[in-house]
């Protein structure tokens, strides 16, 4: 495949640059800082350290043996991103961002956050490189993520409750676009995501492919060959971006992405935008959208804070429409059978988020034979999801005195 | 000639500045908005800027995003918007009509058919404020082939694109008074004449100036400079408040002159 996007932010007809003029100056500028940067030595051993020392990378690649041998199939290996600093693969690339605001000058960061990952990894940083730092958050899923609310505001960073809209994920982007609108001079905006304008999805890829580049090397290492399946789920898509972007000129690699089909895509809720979106423009680019025949974006819905969002990254609607990587839908309770799951065969308690790839990998792996193998992103922990989960298991919480 | 470009010429001769208020079509329902542009009309309004309702307006603060949920609780879609025109054109509207939409509408509806339905349907101009010039070619081409103004926006922050936008624009260069989404405010860019006197040097066209623009005196300050003010806001304030008596028939009138009062006291 050619590389992209090109330079003018397209991954084949996707991607772009659809934002007010009042930005277009501030993302020419961090485009410009990021491809020198990018190729600077000194900002690449800072990122690379921090990555190391601060993060703990590289992350394991990890044989769920007792997973593939319930299921009867292909082994399973889980790359553990989990195991990250803050406990999700997001710090990849606010580490990556932060340390890029710093020498542009920036003194004062903002993010948007969902599940509040994103935002817990923006306020740490911003602890860290002592920059002043502001967490857009929609109200519901401040309720739905009280803890990750708490962290932020014990690591300095102000949330800001976002009451417009789903007041979800959707919205939290728009509030931080507009917050953005009114202090470009002084603020640098840590998208979270593959998705937004030019360069983001491109930036965001840049930076979370380290988890890719690692699980390349490491099965190449433990198995002596590729695997025939890499797995992520997919909201914005930053995960599986990382991790499918260093497999996409093997063609033996099948990419598959799982979005979330909360209560089921047959219902008005869920958030499976390559199932039943339909190519549109939404918060800067050009890709798949949850819409509605007049072009109004449609809330999303599912039980993972993060992957409640009706958008996805350009970059994985070119991999879809060239036929590259192939997205499924898993529903809300699919997820949580998938997350006791991995929980009881494995003591690993997944992310919702990342229980939907699990999710994905039960049904997948008993239709391979064992000499086959799935590389399955498993992007942050559930400690954030506890409370939420025993919430939605309801009495079974008495079950295991 | 367009509608857009006469306007300006006898303006030019009155020696007048253009006011152009800004409503959400359908706010809050299609016949009451049908009502609000003809008022604004014997108001003073020299063209009107019809606001296409979008569940995700990035560039607009949160008077105009409830305006948007209005109309969009009434069910509008960017066709009732252009319907709007031709209702108004047929009720004797004869100022210029501007649509203001984000682009994922246009899209959805299909540039080709948008563009079919436009032409002769009372349209004069169009602004779209997500689409920069470096993702308008199309759009460009189609509406300079309608005849139909591409107006583009021009930020305190665009500077040396300032130039290249210019030479593209029609109409009018929209120029955006400050940094941040539309809303009232206070105070403006501390630089903003520098600013309209950079766009000034860059056109021949008329430059008109718009975000926060609220008060009679603020139409005054810029008057002086600008050949258009733009009033979005603040109008949509006072439809806001003026909700509840547009609802009930036997206050209607009321709610009405209460909204038309408005707009002539901006106009002075």
């Amino acid at each position: 495949m050619i590389q992209v996007p090109d330079a003018s932010g397209r991954f084949g007809k996707f991607g772009g640059r659809y934002v007010p003029e009042t930005l277009m100056n501030a993302l020419l500028e961090l485009e410009e800082a990021y491809i020198h940067y990018s190729k600077d030595p000194d900002f690449q051993a800072e990122v690379k350290e921090l990555l190391h020392k601060y993060s703990g990378r590289p992350t394991s690649l990890y044989y769920a043996k007792r997973l593939s041998e319930q299921l009867g199939g292909a082994k399973v290996y889980l790359k553990r991103e989990d195991l990250n600093h803050t406990g999700a693969h997001k710090i990849n690339n606010t580490i990556g961002q932060g340390v890029l605001a710093k020498r542009m000058g920036k003194t004062k960061i903002i993010a948007e956050t969902g599940a509040g990952q994103h935002g817990v990894a923006s306020a740490t940083i911003a602890a860290l490189l002592g920059l002043e730092c502001k967490v857009f958050m929609g109200e519901e899923d401040m309720k739905r993520q009280q803890l990750n609310v708490f962290r932020m505001n014990l690591l300095g960073s102000e949330v800001v409750p976002v009451t417009s809209g789903t007041r979800t994920l959707k919205d939290a982007c728009n509030e931080t676009l507009r917050y953005w609108v009114s202090h470009v001079n002084d603020t640098y905006y840590i998208l979270g995501s593959v998705t937004g304008p030019h360069p983001y999805p491109m930036m965001v890829r840049d930076f979370q492919r380290i988890i890719g580049d690692e699980a390349r090397g490491q099965i190449l290492n433990e198995e002596g060959r590729l695997p025939d399946y890499v797995v992520a789920a997919v909201g914005g898509g930053s995960n599986a971006m990382g991790i499918f972007y260093p497999f996409v000129q093997d063609d033996g690699v099948k990419l598959l992405g799982v979005e979330a089909a909360g209560r089921g895509v047959e219902t008005d809720e869920h958030a499976a935008t390559m199932t039943k979106g339909r190519h549109g423009v939404f918060q800067g680019s050009l890709s798949y959208v949850l819409q509605d025949q007049h072009g109004q974006v449609q809330p999303a819905h599912s039980i993972s804070a993060g992957l409640d969002y009706p958008g996805i990254g350009p970059e994985h609607a070119y991999l879809k429409d060239s036929g590259r990587a192939e997205y499924v839908p898993i529903t809300d309770a699919e997820a949580l059978d998938a997350l006791q799951l991995l929980s009881r065969t494995e003591g690993i308690i997944p992310a919702l988020e990342s229980a939907h790839a699990i999710a994905q990998t039960i049904k997948l792996a008993p239709t391979l034979s064992k000499d086959q193998i799935v590389v399955v992103s498993l992007s942050g922990r559930g400690d954030k999801d506890v409370e939420a989960i025993m919430g939605y298991l309801g009495g079974q919480k008495h079950e295991s005195h | 000639m367009n509608l857009i470009d006469q306007t300006f010429a006898r303006l030019k001769q009155e020696g007048r500045t253009a006011l152009i208020p800004f409503v959400t079509v359908g706010d809050p329902d299609f016949e009451t908005s049908l009502d609000i542009i003809k008022r604004l009309e014997q108001s003073g309004a020299d063209m009107i800027e019809l606001g296409v309702p979008y569940s995700d307006p990035l560039a607009d603060g949160p008077v105009i995003q409830r305006a948007s949920e209005r109309a969009l609780r009434s069910s509008i879609t960017l066709a009732d918007c252009i319907r709007m025109a031709e209702r108004a054109r047929e009720e004797g509207v004869r100022i210029p009509l501007i649509l203001f939409t984000y682009f994922n509408p246009v899209l959805q509806f299909g540039l080709e058919q948008f563009f079919e339905l436009i032409v002769s349907k009372g349209i004069s101009g169009l602004i779209i404020p997500d689409l920069p010039i470096e993702e308008d070619e199309e759009v460009r081409a189609m509406s300079e082939a309608a005849n139909i103004h591409l107006i583009p926006l021009v930020a305190p922050t665009s500077k040396d694109r300032v130039r290249r936008i210019s030479k593209k624009a029609r109409g009018f260069v929209y120029c955006v008074s400050s940094l941040g989404v539309t809303g009232v405010r206070s105070d403006f860019h501390s630089d903003i004449d520098q600013f309209l006197t950079t766009v000034r040097e860059a056109t021949d066209l008329p430059i008109g100036v718009g975000f926060g623009i609220s008060s009679r005196e603020q139409v005054e300050r810029f008057e002086r400079v600008c050949d258009a003010v733009i009033v979005g806001s603040a109008i949509v304030r006072q439809i806001e408040e003026a909700v509840p008596l547009l609802e009930e028939p036997a206050t209607r009138e009321q709610g009405l002159a209460a909204i038309g009062r408005f707009v002539a006291g901006l106009k002075g």
